[in-house]
């Protein structure tokens, strides 16, 4: 790969990233309402200081935080924090800062993420391969249906319907947390680690049934492509066993582009774990976020939300440096 | 003598209606997904038009009651009656998803055929812009958005246009592209000899052409709202008083539902969230293959 594609792509992503950093720093303060005065306002409802020191509880945090300065400075400053991966204090739980929730969440649901991708990313291109593989068994070609005919059904409604049936009535899995009540965490412990993997596995079949669908349904659309194609064709007229050619000629063709689905999809695939794990009460991202938005911790939905468009982005940058090593085609241009 | 007559050969031209009926038949995702989406119109329908409106609304009926006859999906602990509640957020989710997913498409028309047809900086522009957005997650600004705004200013319009904001660029796309091949068309240029001006060929040529393109992306434009307006209601970002799917879930969650053994309270909204879901997506994938012939399944 040379050298100056690297260097224009880096750039791409600094100006998503400056973008995406311009987009949360200007829409908040475009809106008349004041995070500050809006968690203070809430405070004094619930009693504990009078209404009258509101007004002087508010511009000593606006000073704190450089929240009165010009709106180019703040501006600047907001920028700087930035590259400095600095994305504030939790207004909930000062002095913790919001990068440190983040970094306490963030092995949880990597772990989640990273899991349920793999997993239905294999299942879903298998599926996909198969059913629009003219010589595989008719019972193996239907198993794609269901996945489907369900594609269009996101995660966290896979995941209520998941906590009914199997939790709830069949009682085969908890009805949410990341551990038993009363559990001492302990990651020594085997039982402890068996009881967190027991209150994973609800979210985690939520996030892969709700994407298997997805996958099949492009991966064979892909398939009927390769099909066609003469290589595939002359595979066959070589007298290649039909399992050669699946494997070496049919699915590795056909899963290139959807490497470059996963790419475009990583977004859609971080928002829906989030959403489920504020569904099941986990303590990823989603929970972070779910109770900052309960609490009006507005620092924090900022934060979160800036810090995962940020990871978006250089993921799907660093996909495409991928990419290469997958087709050499790409490699030698 | 007479002349043989021969008769006439007639070819009978079957009516439109079977014409579609027949297309209907190979292409099954399409009807299937029509025939859920007439469901939920009628169920929608009848129920505005019967239904006391008032109960899908906070304190109307008595809480916490199991489904039964008096209240056919229950009663949650707020005490609306689920089914109202069910009826009123159907519209109200149709509303967010047709609005939305119109301005979104029209957007992206607008912008797509501008950016094809006249080409040079309009269209580095239009399509830069397109491609520095299109890796942020939508989802993540509609966020933003949604928490930046005053609680009290949180309607279905805001919803749907918070939605829009970041929802035009992939129609915005479909249309480019499609307009970029069909603009080097022989019947394009026959048109432009012939004189047409820039709006009677836009119009009279390559619209019509567009049109299933069009179609399958508003259709596509109003699952997504639909899907985005659904998390954000989710995550307790939506107008919290009405009975839109994601907020009850969302109240349901609040409240423990399942530890607290009012099972019905979640499973009706995720019930009807995943017939509608289901309905467009199907007749997304439907509209797909008859936009898009390469896609259609050997059969």
């Amino acid at each position: 790969m040379s050298i100056q594609l690297v260097i224009r792509r880096v750039l791409f992503l600094i100006l998503v990233v400056w973008s995406a950093s311009t987009i949360t720093f200007f829409i908040p303060r475009l809106s008349s309402k004041n995070p500050v005065r809006e968690r203070f306002a809430e405070l004094a409802r619930l009693g504990g200081f009078s209404p009258q020191d509101l007004e002087t509880i508010v511009a000593s945090y606006n000073k704190q935080f450089g929240l009165d300065n010009p709106l180019g400075q703040q501006y600047l400053d907001y920028l700087m924090a930035i590259a400095r991966l600095d994305l504030g204090v939790s207004l909930n739980k000062f002095p913790k800062t919001v990068i440190d929730l983040i970094m306490d969440s963030l092995p949880w649901t990597i772990t989640l993420l990273l899991v349920t991708t793999i997993l239905s990313f294999i299942i879903g291109n298998l599926l996909g391969a198969i059913a629009a593989w003219p010589r595989a068994p008719q019972w193996m070609r239907t198993l794609a249906t269901p996945f489907i005919l369900f594609q269009g059904i996101p995660p966290v409604l896979m995941g209520v319907l998941l906590l009914f049936f199997v939790a709830f009535r069949l009682k085969l899995a908890p009805l949410g947390g990341a551990y038993s009540t009363g559990v001492i965490p302990d990651w020594s412990s085997v039982e402890f680690v068996l009881d967190v993997a027991r209150h994973q596995i609800l979210p985690a079949l939520a996030l892969i049934l709700g994407s298997v669908g997805g996958w099949v349904l492009s991966m064979r659309g892909m398939g009927v492509t390769v099909q066609g194609e003469d290589y595939v064709v002359f595979a066959e007229h070589k007298g290649l066993g039909g399992a050669a050619i699946f494997r070496d000629y049919y699915l590795r063709n056909a899963l290139l582009p959807q490497v470059t689905g996963l790419a475009l999809a990583l977004g859609t695939v971080i928002t829906s774990a989030i959403v489920v794990e504020s569904m099941f009460a986990l303590p990823g991202l989603g929970r972070v976020l779910d109770a900052a938005i309960r609490a009006n911790d507005f620092f924090v939905i900022y934060g979160v939300v800036l810090f995962v468009t940020i990871a978006v982005a250089t993921l799907m940058v660093l996909v495409e440096f991928l990419y290469p090593l997958l087709d050499p085609r790409v490699r030698h241009e | 003598m007479t002349a043989a007559t021969l008769a006439e050969p007639r070819f009978s031209q079957p009516s439109r209606l079977t014409l579609l009926l027949r297309y209907l038949r190979r292409n099954k995702s399409l009807a299937v997904g029509l025939l859920i989406l007439l469901g939920l119109i009628i169920f929608t329908t009848h129920g505005l038009l019967t239904a006391d409106l008032d109960n899908a609304y906070p304190l109307s009926v008595k809480t916490k009651q199991p489904p039964g006859l008096e209240f056919p999906f229950g009663t949650d602990y707020f005490g609306r009656d689920l089914y109202v509640a069910m009826v009123v957020g159907l519209w109200q989710t149709a509303l967010i998803g047709v609005l939305a997913g119109a301005l979104g498409t029209l957007i992206g028309v607008v912008l797509g055929f501008t950016s094809a047809y006249f080409g040079g900086w309009i269209d580095a522009a239009i399509k830069s812009l397109c491609q520095i957005l299109t890796p942020i997650p939508a989802f993540l600004i509609q966020v933003i958005i949604a928490s930046s705004l005053d609680k009290r200013d949180v309607t279905i319009f805001t919803m749907a246009f918070v939605v829009v904001l970041l929802a035009w660029m992939g129609p915005t796309l479909v249309v480019r592209a499609q307009v970029l091949t069909m603009k080097e068309r022989q019947f394009v240029a026959v048109a432009k000899l012939s004189g047409m001006g820039d709006l009677g060929i836009i119009f009279g040529e390559i619209m019509p052409n567009l049109l299933p393109f069009i179609a399958a992306a508003f259709v596509d434009q109003v699952f997504k709202a639909v899907f985005a307006s659904f998390y954000l209601a989710v995550l307790g970002l939506g107008p919290l008083r009405e009975p839109l799917m994601g907020n009850i879930i969302w109240a349901a969650q609040g409240q423990s539902a399942f530890f607290n053994n009012w099972w019905w309270w979640p499973l009706a909204p995720a019930a009807a969230m995943v017939l509608i879901l289901s309905s467009l997506a199907l007749i997304n994938m439907g509209l797909d293959e008859l936009a898009n012939p390469r896609v259609r399944r050997t059969e």
